[in-house]
This record gives C-alpha cells, sequence and structure tokens, in this order.
C-alpha cells in the first residue's frame, strides 16, 4: 500500500516508458511523483489505474516483486479506461492506489513442483511469480511454465520467454491456438500442454491465469493429471470501483474479488466457481 | 537401442493393454522416420496406417486457397496420428508435417482393421483407446473454436458489470 495514504485516494506517477508487445497490449513503467521510492507488492496483487477524466481500471503488477523501486503494469486496451492507459506517453501522470488483494501462494510451495498455466494477457499478473520463483530456484522442484496466446503475433514477454525456456531448470511449453505454415512451434489449446508436462502431481502447486471458460478447462486437465483441488490456485477478474471490499461491485458469490481475490484457492470458491448464476 | 517390441509396449497410447493384443498390433507395425518438411499423410489420400510416435513434431494442417496451409494442431512425442483408418471411407482429412525430425511405430491399418474383424475384443479395446483421444481433441477443439483470447469473449462479461 502506498504508505499513509487513503487507500481511495489515487497517488500520482509518471510514466517513464512505454513497450509495445502486441497489437494491442502495452507494457509501461511507473515511477511516483511524489519522491515515494519504493512500491512493495507481492505477485499476484493488482493496482486500480486511473486515468484522469477518464475512469479507472483494476490492473495486475506485471514487474519484478524484488524490485519494488520500479513498477509494471501490462495492458491489453479492450475498453475505455484501457485504451485512454494506451494514448498516455513517457512523461504522462496517471493515478495508482494499491496494491490490492490477495497473492500466488510462493511461500507456501517451497519444495514443491510448480506448474503456471496462462492464457493471453494472463501472463502479465504471473510474471511476477516467475520472476520471484526463478530468483530462488533452489527452493522449488521442478517448474513448468504452460502459456497459450490466440495467435504466434499475441505472445507476450517473447524475449523473457526465450531466456526461460533456454534455462535447464525451468520447463517452458508455448502453444497458440491457430498459426499459418511458417509457425514452427506447437499449435493447439494450452490444456493440450498439461499431458506432456513433467510434475508430480501429488507434489505440485498449479496456479491458473486467463479467461474463465481456459481456467474451468485447464482445471479439469490438471485434476485428471491427479493434482489435488485444495493444491489450485486461480485468479479471478470482475470489474471493480473501490478495489478494498465496500462496495460490492466485485462480488462473486460470498466473495469479493479485490478483497478476497484476485488469487483464490480453488477448493475455497469450488461451490460458486463455473456457476451460470454468479 | 529399442526394439519395437519396447517402443510400443511403453508408448502412453498402449499403456497397459493385454499382451496378448501386443503381440497380434506388433505384427501390424514397423519403425519409420521422418525428415523435416516431409509429409506424413495428405488430405483425400487412402488412409491406411496410423502412426504412435516415439519423439518428434508434426503439423497437421488444412490446405486453404487463400491463407494457403493452415495449422490445426500440432502433435509429437507420445502421442498418436491418425484415426481415419477407422472410420469408412478411409482417407485423410488434412495433411500431416514433419516440423522436427521424427521417429513413429507405423501401424498397417488394413491389416489391424482385418484382425480387429477377427477378434472383436481386440477391436473393443483398440476403439476405446481411440475414442479417448478422438474425445480428447473435440474438446481441444471446442475450446479452439471459442476463441477465449478473442476481445469479444473475454472475462468481464455483462452480467460483471
Ligand atoms: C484483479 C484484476 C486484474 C487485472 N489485470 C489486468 C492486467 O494485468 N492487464 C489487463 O490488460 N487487464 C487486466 N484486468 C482486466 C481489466 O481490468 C479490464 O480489461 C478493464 O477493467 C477494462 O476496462 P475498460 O474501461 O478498458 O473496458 P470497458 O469499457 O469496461 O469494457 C469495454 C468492452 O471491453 C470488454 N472487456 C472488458 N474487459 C475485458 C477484458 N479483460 N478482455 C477483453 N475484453 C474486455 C467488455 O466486455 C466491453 O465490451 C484485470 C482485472 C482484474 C479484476
Ligand atoms: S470493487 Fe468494491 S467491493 Fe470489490
Amino acid at each position: 500500500m502506498i504508505k499513509d495514504s487513503n487507500p481511495m485516494l489515487p497517488a500520482q506517477f509518471c510514466i517513464q516508458w512505454v513497450r509495445k508487445e502486441t497489437h494491442d497490449t502495452f507494457t509501461i513503467e511507473l515511477k511516483s511523483t511524489n519522491g515515494t521510492h519504493e512500491f512493495p507488492f507481492s505477485a499476484g496483487q493488482f493496482n486500480m489505474l486511473y486515468v484522469f477524466g477518464v475512469g479507472e481500471a483494476p490492473i495486475s503488477i506485471s514487474g519484478d516483486p524484488s524490485k519494488p523501486e520500479v513498477l509494471k503494469h501490462t495492458t491489453r486496451s479492450v475498453g475505455t479506461v484501457t485504451k485512454a492507459i494506451s494514448k498516455l506517453k513517457k512523461g504522462d501522470v496517471l493515478g495508482v492506489r494499491g496494491p490490492f488483494g490477495s497473492y500466488w501462494p510462493l511461500e507456501d510451495s517451497l519444495g514443491k513442483d510448480i506448474v503456471i498455466v496462462t492464457g493471453g494477457i494472463g501472463l502479465a499478473p504471473l510474471r511476477p511469480a516467475l520472476y520471484q520463483l526463478i530468483s530462488q530456484r533452489e527452493k522449488y522442484g521442478r517448474i513448468v511454465l504452460l502459456y497459450g496466446a490466440r495467435m504466434p503475433e499475441d505472445l507476450l514477454y517473447k524475449k523473457e520467454l526465450e531466456q526461460w525456456r533456454g534455462r535447464f531448470d525451468v520447463e517452458v511449453k508455448v502453444t497458440v491456438d491457430s498459426a499459418k505454415g511458417n509457425w514452427r512451434g506447437n499449435v493447439g489449446v494450452v490444456t493440450t500442454l498439461i499431458p506432456r508436462a513433467q510434475f508430480d502431481p501429488l507434489q505440485t502447486i498449479a496456479m491458473i491465469c486467463g479467461p474463465e471458460v481456459m481456467i474451468r478447462f485447464t482445471i479439469k486437465e490438471l485434476q485428471n493429471c491427479g493434482i489435488k483441488t485444495e493444491n489450485i490456485f486461480i485468479s479471478m477478474e470482475r470489474n471493480m470501483k473501490c478495489g478494498i471490499g465496500l462496495c460490492g461491485h466485485c462480488q462473486f458469490g460470498f466473495c469479493f474479488v479485490c478483497k478476497d481475490g484476485p488469487v483464490f484457492r480453488l477448493d475455497r470458491i469450488k461451490a460458486i466457481f463455473g456457476k451460470r448464476e454468479i | 537401442m529399442k526394439t519395437i517390441e519396447q517402443y510400443i509396449a511403453e508408448h502412453p497410447f498402449f499403456k497397459g493393454i493385454d499382451p496378448s493384443y501386443l503381440k497380434t498390433i506388433m505384427g501390424c507395425s514397423n519403425e519409420v522416420r521422418f525428415d523435416i518438411g516431409q509429409f506424413i499423410l495428405r488430405e483425400g489420400e487412402e488412409a491406411n496406417n496410423f502412426y504412435v510416435i516415439h519423439f518428434g513434431k508434426v503439423a497437421l494442417e488444412i490446405f486453404t486457397p487463400i491463407r494457403g496451409p493452415i495449422t490445426i494442431q500440432t502433435i509429437g512425442d507420445g502421442d498418436v496420428l491418425g484415426w481415419s483408418w477407422l472410420v469408412p471411407p478411409f482417407h485423410w482429412h488434412y495433411d500431416a508435417r514433419v516440423l522436427e525430425p521424427t521417429c513413429a511405430i507405423a501401424m498397417d491399418g488394413r491389416c489391424l482393421r482385418t484382425k480387429c474383424e477377427q477378434n472383436h475384443d481386440l477391436g473393443y479395446e483398440l476403439l476405446k483407446r481411440f475414442t479417448h483421444i478422438i474425445t480428447q481433441r473435440l474438446e481441444a477443439t471446442r475450446l479452439q473454436l471459442l476463441d477465449v483470447y478473442g476481445v469479444h469473449c473475454e472475462s468481464n462479461d455483462d452480467k460483471r458489470l
């Protein structure tokens, strides 16, 4: 949390740079304008980003938790606020409230195999987890990243994916839903990568982020492989207003996604996850 | 160096199968290797084989006149290529092009069809295994069709606004 501040009051942050990741997705790096040098957060948490005069949107922090001096967000431009963010340039100022919400259970997963399954923009909230896992590589068993995108052009963080894949101690598998003839990588939905990955299902913690339908199919496949429900964690999305559990905008059954989530242990929301009415 | 028998016995597709069936299946099989760019099968051609892949990577493609070849799926180590040998009129419905050097066991579909007609238990066993693969591919295709990463069907549906 930005120190000693009202959680409803956005702090001003200045854009240091903007990098285009894909045709509709970009990463920005932010620095506080009031001299606050650090922005500590846990992997999986999000901020409310406020474009003055336009509105606010919840966006996950996509940077490295061990480098709190830089705040990074990767955003897909889909609607009013995200499109407005995409128009900002270096030097422009943005309002930031946060960090909010729950985080990936990295401390509780020491010694375990970690399987990360993610699709589309879902890699952004998991990148901080990957940074942390890799920086403390010796503390974990196998680390597997399974990442799916729509087309090769939609893959995020290509350079980092290559670096992680180049290591001998992280298994990285990437697939796209469809591709033209010159793509030599995998084609097929991300769930098809699961049976091919190497992990011990009884000793595995799975973390999933992506569109809800993809999460549903992924859970099924992970369970087919023998991973227990209590070892599966998912990151949920709901539209938000306050971001701190006051307004009820993000209600998800008996939970508020902003406060109880966005990262949930599957067995705790089993009764409501995937229910049409909720 | 492993023998064909070992390859087949250890391949996930045949996991747990009755050893007597394995012997029969082995009689219809031989090892094959393919280089990058080679077509293992072509749309419209007669489907007389299927392949259990030991290692490698193969793209299943459909050729479209305007967009050229579109890859619909890639398969690799431990997968099975082709079920059209089981279903009349026994023709391939897509091309299979090799992306990485591939080693597989080719199963003679005609030979197996005859053996399955003679031994329905064997036929049923194989059908169960193929049905499992077909179901998995069907589910994957459904998910692919949903185009879940497209902006139109992302997660913030109207009900949550
Ligand atoms: C905890 C949390 C973390 C998030 N992290 C990120 C992140 O790191 N990066 C990121 O880009 N997004 C993230 N999102 C999603 C992001 O908050 C929404 O995309 C954003 O609120 C949309 O606001 P908007 O004003 O731009 O779109 P709106 O004007 O509200 O919506 C316009 C249109 O876009 C559609 N739409 C809305 N959201 C999405 C979406 N996510 N994808 C596709 N279409 C959509 C709507 O159905 C609508 O038709 C996160 C959401 C939550 C709850
Ligand atoms: S956004 Fe207000 S309660 Fe969650």
